[in-house]
């Protein structure tokens, strides 16, 4: 049984397609993050599935049965806002009993669930306070606890952190990671920030122009991106995307960048299709985090580029190298001491290389 | 070079220091002005309405009474007792209120659920509906007149506080849903989703959620309202006479229908009296009128 499946779901707004033909499905107890730049349909996918917004085309299931026309209400589910959404006239207490008093719940359960959520989320000392009276922080909580009450099958949280400050985000993550590990429930989460989605995703759907371009665990996404659209919005900064070319010669294959001469090996690399490699266009990705000042690995590949720029930002610096005309970043400990405009040694790990066909974009 | 661009900044520092007292004198002298300007009609008004006819005749306009005398404004609430031709405010007054009350409360209530419907259950065409609601806004008050009189005349209620309550109450639709509407435009429309989600149905929502945050906007919408109803003259003279007329119709008829010499002093008691209500309104909720009207948002 799946706790939640998605079957060939389009919408548009009018001329505007925002989801064409979604597939996608996650177990019980599993965080799914849904993660896109803006406009790329992940809030609209999340209302569809909380049922907020009407389908045009497909299905949703929830623990197998079909809801594609089931109030929000009746769908076993609970939402956590960007802006809180707290009910601004009604303090703590009522905001987070709402639900309950108008599904008619019993008094007794009422006042059972409601001891239990504010104590678990340590807001029982504010239940008396108005919206108003809290500060970001608590605010969030509270919309977490209204959430929680209703014992959902599923949690939709809709960017529940970009309103709070840079500290207090990474605070109320690592809450919601661990609320995620005491209760296993089902969440899907609507985030733009890819450092969120990693640290709290047990598996990441990327999406871009209502597309899903990569459904997978984090490790998967980081590390073997199935296009280079994926390659480039993960990774800060993103992955290098070097353009040139495929060369075969019996059975080694190595990338010519293009205007350079030096022939990179492609060994241990896992290609999809073993054929037409040869003079293949290509782009060669390798992550600045994977270009190292020294050899660390027999397999390291010594290049020597000239130093363009570097950026200092405390615990690392981002050195920007010139390779035949096309820029490559890497990131180094910031102890390291940098020349620029000066032919520089550096170390590829090839290991950690990614391909892609520079006409479909996609993994080869 | 120090000494020179030392005495140059003191230069700037006299000179500006020279100019700011020049302006706020100015300033205070033009607020005075304007002032005046506008309290000189009041300040008349009331000196008037306390003077006797003798003292008028005698005095000027700005002579102040010789003693505080309230003949005049009992005479225009209460009429001198004798009974044909003897015109006074107090019937009409209660007409006023009987009209005025319904009217804003169905017209501000109305308005609220069109504001709500318009912006948190958008729906295909809605911003047709609210252009043409617009519209209303700029539609001249003799350009409904005729239409208006047959629509009265065939639902039987002309001539009467009932028909000045549905024209007040259909008039106003127009301004109070564009006060409604861009109020609610700026309460974040995740409030609704998270109430669809808590099983709160279209009313429930209204009542519960927008409603109890729409105090200021309410006050704007009521203040407005109640201003332009209990000050209309044109609906009430033309779809209403005799018993059945508003104060200010009333008014009217009493200033112009006075028979030998002008009571200056009854008149402007009259005219002192039509108004207290409004500005009573004003007084009590003219604070939030002015932060209702410049704040939208509704944080938290």
């Amino acid at each position: 049984m799946k706790t939640l499946k998605i079957e060939d779901l389009s919408k548009n707004f009018g001329s505007t397609e925002v989801l064409k033909k979604i597939n996608l499905e996650i177990d019980e107890g599993n965080f799914l993050v849904l993660l896109g730049p803006s406009g790329c349909g992940k809030s609209t996918l999340l209302n569809i599935i909380a049922g907020l917004e009407t389908i045009n085309e497909g299905n949703v299931f929830i623990d197998d049965y079909n809801v594609s026309k089931v109030e929000p209400k009746d769908r076993n589910i609970a939402m956590v806002f960007q802006s809180y959404a707290l009910y601004p006239s009604m303090n703590v207490k009522e905001n987070m009993i709402f639900g309950l008093k108008q599904a008619k719940t019993s008094k007794d359960k009422i006042k059972e669930q409601l001891e239990k959520v504010s104590k678990f989320l340590q807001v029982d000392q504010l239940l008396e306070r108005k919206p108003s009276q809290l500060s970001g922080g608590q605010r969030q909580r509270v919309a977490i606890g209204r959430a929680l009450v209703r014992e959902p099958r599923i949690f939709l949280f809709d960017e529940p952190l970009s309103n709070l400050d840079a500290k207090l985000r990474v605070e109320m993550r690592r809450e919601i990671k661990k609320l995620h590990q005491q209760l296993k429930t089902t969440v899907v989460y609507v985030t733009h920030d890819q450092t969120e989605a990693m640290s709290l995703g047990t598996k990441i759907a990327i999406m871009n122009h209502g597309v899903i371009q990569q459904n997978d665990t984090p490790e998967n996404i980081y590390n073997k991106p199935n296009n280079t659209f994926v390659a480039d919005f993960i990774g800060s900064p993103s992955m290098n995307l070097i353009k040139g070319k495929l060369k075969q010669s019996s059975n080694i294959i190595s990338f010519v960048a293009e205007g350079s001469n030096l022939e990179i090996p492609i060994d241990n690399y896992n290609f999809k299709a073993n054929d037409n490699l040869n003079n293949k266009e290509v782009f060669f990705g390798i992550r600045p985090e994977h270009i190292f000042f020294k050899k660390l690995n027999d397999n390291d590949l010594e290049i020597t580029l000239r130093a363009d720029l570097s950026e200092y930002i405390g615990h690392e610096q981002i050195m920007t190298f010139d390779y035949d005309n096309q820029e490559i970043l890497a990131k180094f400990p910031s102890t390291i001491k940098t020349e620029l405009s000066k032919e520089t040694k550096l170390y590829f790990d090839l290991t950690q290389v990614s391909l892609f066909d520079a006409k479909t974009e996609e993994r080869i | 070079m120090q000494d020179s661009l030392q005495s140059s900044y003191r230069q700037l520092e006299q000179k500006s220091k020279y100019t700011n007292i020049f302006l706020r004198w100015f300033l205070y002298l033009v607020l005075i002005l304007f002032a005046s300007y506008f309290i000189f009609p009041l300040y008349v008004m009331i000196v008037t309405s306390l003077k006797t006819m003798e003292e008028i005749r005698q005095g000027t306009l700005l002579t102040w009474p010789s003693s505080l005398n309230f003949d005049s404004w009992a005479v225009a609430w209460g009429g001198r007792g004798y009974g044909a031709g003897d015109t006074f405010l107090k019937p009409y007054f209660w007409n006023s209120i009987k009209m005025v009350v319904p009217a804003v409360f169905f017209s501000t209530f109305i308005g609220a659920m069109a504001g709500y419907v318009l912006t948190k259950w958008r729906f295909k065409g809605d911003k047709w509906v609210f252009l043409f609601l617009l519209f209303g806004c700029f539609i001249p008050y003799q350009a409904i007149l005729l239409p208006m009189a047959r629509t009265l005349g065939v639902l039987g209620i002309s001539n009467s506080v009932i028909g000045l309550v549905l024209v007040h109450t259909v008039y106003g639709i127009p301004f109070t849903t564009l006060f409604f509407r861009n109020f609610y435009v700026s309460v974040p429309t995740e409030l609704v989703k998270a109430a669809r989600i808590d099983g709160a149905g279209f009313f429930k929502i209204f009542f519960k959620i927008l409603l109890p945050i729409s105090a200021p906007i309410i006050v704007v919408t009521v203040i407005w309202q109640f201003t332009q109803i209990w000050n209309d003259f044109l609906f009430g003279s033309t779809f209403s006479f005799g018993e059945a007329a508003p104060i200010q119709v009333a008014l009217n008829n009493m200033v112009l229908s006075s028979t030998s010499v002008k009571e200056y002093n009854v008149d402007m008691a009259s005219a002192i009296i039509a108004g207290i209500p409004t500005l009573i309104v004003y007084v009590l909720a003219g604070k939030y009128f002015i932060r209702g009207l410049t704040s939208g948002a509704v944080k938290g």
